[in-house]
């Protein structure tokens, strides 16, 4: 009994936690988002699989090699890298030059994480810091899409996604148009059943709003996911195009394909819902989603690109402070409002 | 029956309740050891001035100690036996106070001498107050607050409604639920004393909805009662924490660094009021209680009776103390105290001893704050733990005072829900004791 007395060890309380770490938290988002990348390696084929397993191999890298560079123990045991990555490839085109997609994840991890102190630290989600970065750097390649479903996609690769770096990439005779691109456009509308099932052109992992919705699903019942940021993007979304295309059918597309097209669904569940760039409190989170909503029917309605989620994200994460030092709790007993500003 | 709205207060956690080791064990009862030790401070305030000698025979029941002030309480021996030292001794918290070590007598029947049950129904309230200090009583649920202290209302303040606390809403204590089911009639019968005697025009007990078999002994024990009310809880941690406990049965809140008299509210635990009854009824002052003992280092997990001064060792061994056992607590796993020595004493606040072993403990993986939000939703009082946890790193101890820091009552939730292991609520009480500091040199 006296050896028992020596190993007892002294701890303050509470001496039991919720067993919810950041490190398993990641890893079930890394579940979640399975089904929607099998389904997006399996619509794109070779080039679909290339670019998200590079996407995830250099944010995973990055962040190990900084790390190392400064002499500091890998963090990429917390899965935050391969989140980053995951999320980061999904949104590319599925054609992108694989030396861009690596490029941008060095961008992701680097500029978007690493530079404000890593976890914890970063302002803007990383995976949308890269994409925005490849998408003003090069235009063009982040624009052009190759079919969904093309018959030889398990044994030919475009030639753009072996581009030499700093080369001007090679698109003949295989490039698509995005839903999105054609209504704004072309003025074509897609069915949004085809929409909601993935069969369409557009970035490698955004294309099935059912399976990204699924492993929503799953996040939110076990209880690793904010529910009320996608609702909220959703209903507001969903409310403000449908106001437009009550105002003139013709001129603004149906508010059921502006939920399921594009990036919309990948980016409310998945990238708004970063935890570290939304705000802390639930009412929050609502008025954060409803900006973040708000700003992609402007971006695509008004705006001069077809696609406006990650943009809509990424200001809504620059205002995502300031609605916590605005939007605060009442402390027990006070009746005042002085407790949550950040 | 179907309950439509289940009541509750804003926030908090819901931990795994862990209570199935002990919830159907009834009560047992420790039996004698040799030797007791008696800090003279186990209760909030001033410790207790001793009365006897070292050397003195004394009786079980008898007076060790006289209260020390008015927020201090009376000391009682245990056992019948011999005052064998009064030196320091080992403290749950780790510090060596001063103490009475009484060794039993082996050949004493151990019999609590009959007392005359006092007249309560004629007294006075400041003589109630006395007699409530006289029977050593705290408060039974872990703060150890004298209860006598609550009962003297300042004037032209009243108790318009006595609160009765059931909530027991720590993971694996039972023995508040055990005292519910095994003795109601002791719990209304102190509710009855008090309330009278504090002139309260009704008296609310809250049980947390996991007791319906607790909730239904009561409402039998106080049936055809108007002035006497049971309600059911919505079970959440810390629906046991007096402000959260009001918040939940009447939806008022405590106004910040008040009391709930100020809301014309007194606020007991369950195990107190079976106290009060057991003094005035039978003449038996607080020298035992019931804890929970249970954890998977223990073997024979148990809800037992034990006198005030026993040994953890002994109570731990009783109940088959597994040699893997790493941690011991005292109390629940939310606010307990890690022991630092098994020789410290059961005190009068003690509500359970739990033993952990290695797969059991937690063990201190730190991620930087992913600003999650867990904490801020977990939190009861509505602070911004994640604020304070920062800021009490930084020692900004103006900005702490600012974001409410006192109006933490370190109940642990955040911490518990926090998914980056910081130990948030670690560094609210550290940098809770340095303002005090601070204030105590101003």
């Amino acid at each position: 009994m006296s050896t028992l007395s020596k190993t007892l060890q002294l701890r303050t309380s509470p001496h039991i936690l919720s067993g919810y770490a950041v490190d398993s938290i990641m890893f079930n988002v890394v579940l979640a988002l399975l089904p929607a990348t099998l389904f997006g390696m399996y619509v794109f084929g070779l080039a679909g699989t290339l670019t998200i397993v590079v996407a995830t191999l250099s944010c995973v890298l990055s962040e190990h090699l900084i790390c190392v560079s400064q002499k500091r123990r890998s963090t990429i045991g917390d899965w935050s890298a391969a989140v980053t990555g995951l999320l980061y490839g999904l949104t590319l085109p599925p054609s992108l030059p694989l030396w861009m997609v690596a490029f941008g994840g060095f961008v992701c991890i680097g500029l978007g994480k690493a530079i404000f102190g890593g976890l914890g630290s970063n302002p803007f989600n990383p995976a949308l810091v890269g994409r925005a970065i490849l998408q003003a750097a090069f235009p063009v390649p982040m624009t052009t899409w190759m079919p969904a479903f093309a018959e030889n996609r398990f044994s030919w690769l475009p030639p753009s996604t072996l581009a030499w770096p700093f080369t001007e990439p090679v698109y003949d005779g295989f490039t698509s148009a995005t839903p999105l691109s054609l209504q704004k456009f072309d003025q074509v509308a897609t069915d949004a059943g085809q929409l909601a099932l993935g069969m369409v052109s557009g970035s490698t992992g955004e294309t099935s709003a059912i399976l990204l919705l699924l492993g929503g699903v799953y996040l939110v019942a076990r209880n690793m996911m904010n529910w009320r940021i996608p609702v909220s993007i959703f209903v507001v979304v969903f409310a403000f195009s449908g106001l437009l295309h009550l105002a003139d059918a013709g001129a603004y597309p149906s508010p059921l394909f502006m939920l399921v097209s594009g990036g919309l669904v990948l980016g409310a569940v998945f990238m708004a819902t970063d935890m570290v760039s939304a705000p802390m409190t639930g009412t929050g989170c609502l008025l954060y989603g409803a900006l973040i909503g708000a700003i992609v029917v402007v971006i695509r309605v008004w705006g001069g690109m077809p696609e406006g989620v990650a943009y809509a994200i990424l200001l809504g994460n620059a205002v995502a402070p300031h609605i916590d030092r605005y939007v605060r709790p009442t402390v027990y007993g006070t009746g005042r409002r002085r407790g949550a500003a950040t | 029956m179907l309950t439509v709205h289940t009541q509750s207060f804003a926030h908090g956690v819901h931990p795994e309740e862990l209570k199935e080791q002990t919830v159907g064990l009834p009560v047992a009862r420790l039996p004698f050891v040799d030797r007791y030790v008696l800090p003279l401070s186990q209760h909030a305030g001033a410790p207790s001035e001793p009365v006897v000698q070292v050397g003195d025979q004394v009786q079980r029941g008898d007076v060790l100690a006289r209260p020390g002030g008015f927020v201090s309480t009376t000391l009682h021996s245990p056992v019948t036996g011999r005052v064998r030292a009064l030196a320091p001794r080992k403290h749950p918290n780790g510090q060596m106070v001063a103490a009475f070590e009484i060794e039993a007598d082996p050949f004493a029947t151990q019999q609590l001498p009959r007392r005359e049950p006092l007249d309560w129904a004629a007294m006075e309230l400041d003589a109630f107050v006395e007699q409530v200090q006289r029977a050593g009583l705290v408060g039974l649920g872990g703060a150890a607050f004298p209860t006598h202290v609550k009962y003297r209302l300042p004037e032209g303040r009243r108790c318009e409604h006595l609160v009765i606390n059931g909530c027991e809403c720590e993971p694996y204590l039972t023995c508040d639920h055990r005292l519910m089911l095994e003795r109601p009639a002791a719990v209304i019968r102190g509710i009855e004393i008090v309330s009278r005697l504090l002139g309260a025009d009704h008296s609310t007990i809250g049980v947390e909805l996991n007791k319906p078999d607790a909730i239904d002994a009561l409402r039998a024990a106080c049936h055809g009662r108007t002035d006497i009310t049971v309600t059911g809880l919505a079970v959440k941690y810390p629906q046991g924490a007096e402000k959260m406990l009001i918040k939940a049965l009447f939806d008022r809140e405590v106004p910040a660094g008040k009391l709930p008299l100020d809301l014309g509210m007194i606020v007991n635990n369950v195990q107190t009021m079976a106290g009060i009854a057991d003094y005035f009824d039978d003449g038996k002052p607080l020298i035992e209680r019931m804890i929970t003992v249970a954890g998977p280092g223990i073997e024979r997990p148990a809800n037992l009776v034990v006198p005030i001064g026993t040994s953890v060792r002994a109570v731990l061994e009783y109940c088959g103390l597994r040699a893997e056992t790493r941690q011991v607590v005292m109390g629940g796993p939310m606010m307990g105290q890690a022991l630092a020595s098994l020789d410290a004493p059961v005190l009068k606040g003690t509500s359970g001893l739990l033993a952990f072993t290695e797969a059991a403990i937690h063990h201190d993986v730190e991620y930087a704050c992913v600003r999650c939000g867990n904490c801020l939703e977990a939190c009861s009082n509505l602070l911004n733990p994640q604020k304070l946890a920062r800021l009490a790193r930084g020692g900004r101890l103006d900005e702490l005072e600012q974001a409410c820091v006192n109006d933490c009552m370190e109940c642990g939730a955040c911490t518990y829900a926090c998914p980056s292991g910081v130990p948030i609520v670690h560094l609210i009480r550290t940098a809770k004791a340095t303002l005090r500091r601070r204030k105590g040199s101003r």
